[in-house]
């Protein structure tokens, strides 16, 4: 598995696909109007740069780059059931999730 | 065998009771308050004789060997030293030391045992007061503090006693503090005390700066191996002293304080503002008599100020018709005496009218208490009369009081009086002056005292609807026992070898700390001639009293409408409290209110508040443009700071702007 990986795909292919993965999700944050796709977006994010973290774990023969994407994965779960709780409260309250029309944080 | 003293206890054991008393006294039942109250006086007084018998137990009666002999270390002066040092300052060394020398112990078997019976007296008193334990848990921290400033054997010591009693003499003038005038005239004390604390502290800076020490004996000693200390500096120190002693024994011009701390109840007003804490200034001068006599010309305005002030009061005393206010100016009459006895350099004299003093002021003082009790608060000469019949104890003691401090032989004020008035007599060229202004002044404390048994006692009740009763058992054994003081404690100083009418005794006990007194130059014949003429003045004075105020006249109405003009001047007390509020107090005020409270409050600190409030508020309004509420745009922000972060990472700065490493070297600090 790895020398298939060193061999016929170079680094630079995942650190492209990773950097798509996060600018796709960037883009999706900024401009998604749907409450969920916003979220998706940075779960799309964040994976993107799980993907670089292991393709440099792998690079380097460095374990800790391995270890910290569990890290974010666990984060990510924690942040999807919270974030996901907030969103349906959102959608009681306000009935849209438009974000949008979800301002009221503002003076 | 006993090798110390233990002085401390003295001071701790009413403090022991202030801290009881103080915070436990709300939940302890009224019989503990009092036992506790009355315990802590007594037992510092037992420490007190205790002290005096060892310590004055001649050394050839010590000889015999045994568990109980006296070693010879326990004799005048004692000293006891706190092992820590307190300040340590390079050269500037102070130890919590306590001196126990003839003069500390005279005045302290003044202090406690006058204070004693005071506590006995208040427990009567007092009995009805909402606030009858915090009453005693400060008239104990008044002795605790008290006794300090007397144990003191450096001035900083003394320091701290005396601005502790005048916390406590300021607790006890506001003790009804409900009351606007009380909680005024408490504030009133305190802070005319300030100007003279002032003095001392300065006295004190000039000390160490010129001596390097703060301990009495060392400057005695050090003044006294040089004579080249005159005048200059030493003079502006002993004026110093003198401003405090003035303030804390109300002298002209910082007497005004005591009229008006007669708002306190008036045990108080017997044992803080009659016979012990505003004797603390005479206290002073005596216990730093040194510098005083290396500066004959502070010394000589000792003397005028003590000769002013006892004829300025005396007269205010006059026309007073409040019995306390006329016991309060006779007070600060008689401080005058001690200071004019200071001043003529006549300590011993100035001491043992101190003590006197004590013992029949501190009577009139509780004799107006039991008075104002009967009639349940009145404290209106005019309103008084014929009250012989009903208080025959209260009137006995106070005529008592009224013959001693009219000077009439053989009652104590006569003896200490005598003294000071000859010596001031015998005083140099100036002297002349100064017995006359005295021996005026007694004429005036003769006539006011007997008025005021006139008024009191004499003739028909001008108040028909009050029930005079005779005070509790608790208020009348102090009264007795200090009536008998009043009678005998002059005595104690005289020596027979030399007539009935001296002190030589007491100067010659006196004598290891304020010295011998100077051998007055053909005095011997002119002193007995001095004398009666004294009690003429005092027996005139009552003539004329008797005169006025024995009978139901006319005549004291007439002369007051007669000289109307000086009445008023004497009644308003030369307008002083006005003169005082138009030139110092209104200015302060106008000065607080306007300077102060316009330009630099509102203006200065609330101007730079106001404009960095501005400033934010300002570039708030601006920023707040960025607080859209819209999601989206936070995240746009969000992402556009992160680019430009990878960008800066990003450029290679050291090609795109060769200068810039430099400078962001320099800015590092290299």
């Amino acid at each position: 598995m790895s020398s298939f990986l060193s061999q016929q795909v170079p680094l630079s292919w995942y650190l492209l696909l990773s950097a798509a993965l996060f600018s796709l999700g960037v883009v999706g944050f900024l401009f998604k109007r749907n409450l969920i796709t916003v979220f998706m977006s940075i779960e799309l994010m964040l994976n993107g740069v799980n993907l670089s973290f292991v393709t440099f774990a792998h690079q380097w023969h460095a374990v800790k780059g391995q270890i910290f994407v569990f890290f974010v994965m666990m984060v990510a779960a924690a942040e999807a059931a919270v974030g996901l709780a907030i969103i349906i409260a959102v959608f009681r309250a306000r009935a849209t999730l438009a974000v949008d029309r979800i301002d009221l944080m503002k003076l | 065998m006993i090798v110390n003293l233990h002085l401390w206890y003295i001071p701790l054991l009413p403090f022991a009771g202030f801290l009881i008393n103080g915070i436990l006294g709300r939940r302890l039942p009224k019989w503990l308050i009092t036992t506790v109250a009355l315990l802590a006086p007594l037992a510092a007084f037992g420490v007190v004789l205790w002290c005096a018998v060892l310590t004055l137990t001649p050394i050839e009666l010590r000889s015999w060997n045994g568990p109980g002999s006296i070693p010879a270390v326990l004799s005048l002066p004692f000293t006891e030293t706190c092992p820590l040092a307190w300040i340590n300052i390079a050269a500037l060394h102070v130890d919590f030391s306590f001196v126990l020398d003839q003069l500390s112990l005279v005045m302290l078997l003044v202090v406690t045992g006058v204070g004693l019976l005071i506590h006995v007296y208040s427990v009567g008193y007092m009995t009805d007061d909402e606030g009858y334990a915090r009453y005693f848990s400060y008239l104990n921290l008044f002795l605790f503090f008290m006794t300090v400033l007397v144990l003191a054997g450096n001035a900083l010591v003394m320091f701290v006693g005396w601005e502790g009693v005048g916390l406590a003499s300021y607790l006890l003038i506001g003790f009804w503090f409900s009351k606007k005038s009380a909680a005024d005239a408490g504030k009133k004390a305190f802070i005319v005390n300030r100007i003279g604390d002032f003095g001392f502290l300065v006295a004190m800076f000039l000390l160490v700066a010129n001596f390097g020490t703060l301990t009495f004996t060392e400057i005695a000693a050090k003044l006294g191996m040089d004579p080249g200390w005159n005048g200059g500096v030493v003079t502006v120190i002993a004026l110093c002293l003198m401003l405090g002693a003035a303030g804390k024994s109300a002298q002209l011009p910082l007497y005004v304080w005591l009229p008006d701390a007669m708002e306190g109840p008036t045990p108080v007003s017997a044992l803080i503002h009659a016979a012990t804490m505003v004797t603390a200034g005479v206290y002073m001068v005596a216990r730093t008599h040194v510098i005083f006599d290396h500066s004959p010309f502070a010394l000589s305005v000792v003397a005028i100020v003590g000769a002013a002030t006892a004829l300025f009061a005396a007269t205010i005393a006059l026309v007073q018709s409040d019995i306390k206010r006329v016991l309060a100016y006779s007070t600060i009459s008689q401080l005058g005496y001690m200071f004019l006895g200071c001043g003529v350099a006549a300590y011993s004299a100035a001491i043992f009218h101190l003590m006197t003093h004590a013992f029949f002021k501190a009577l009139l003082f509780l004799a107006a208490g039991s008075v104002i009790h009967a009639l349940g608060g009145e404290q209106d000469l005019r309103k008084m009369g014929g009250l012989w019949k009903k208080l025959p104890v209260t009137f006995a003691v106070t005529t008592v009081g009224v013959l001693a401090i009219a000077g009439i032989w053989p009652f104590a004020g006569f003896f200490s009086k005598d003294a000071i008035l000859s010596a001031a007599f015998l005083s140099g060229q100036n002297g002349r002056i100064l017995w006359t202004v005295g021996a005026v002044t007694a004429l005036l404390t003769s006539f006011y005292m007997f008025r005021l048994w006139y008024l009191a006692f004499f003739g028909e009740s001008r108040n028909p609807d009050t029930h005079p009763h005779e005070s509790p058992w608790s208020m009348r054994v102090p009264l007795v026992i200090l009536a008998l003081l009043s009678i005998c404690g002059g005595w104690i100083g005289i020596d027979l070898a030399h007539g009935l009418i001296n002190m030589e005794r007491f100067t010659d006990f006196l004598a290891p700390v304020l010295g011998a007194r100077a051998a007055a130059s053909g005095g011997e014949g002119i002193e007995l001639y001095l004398s009666l003429l004294a009690v003429g003045l005092a027996l005139l004075g009552w003539l004329v009293a008797f005169l006025f105020y024995g009978r139901e006249t006319e005549t004291p109405a007439r002369l007051a409408r007669a000289l109307s003009g000086g009445y008023k001047l004497l009644e308003r007390k030369y307008f002083v409290d006005e003169i005082y509020g138009a030139i110092i107090v209104k200015p302060l005020l106008v000065i607080s209110e306007y300077i102060l409270g316009w330009v630099v409050d509102v203006g200065i600190l609330g101007g730079a508040a106001w404009l960095l409030g501005g400033i934010a508020m300002f570039s708030g309004a601006i920023l707040q443009r960025w607080q859209s509420g819209n999601l989206r745009s936070y995240a746009a922000w969000l992402a556009a700071g992160a680019a430009a972060v990878l960008i800066f990472l990003l450029v290679p700065w050291s090609t795109v702007w060769p200068a810039s490493i430099e400078f962001v070297w320099k800015a590092a600090g290299h």
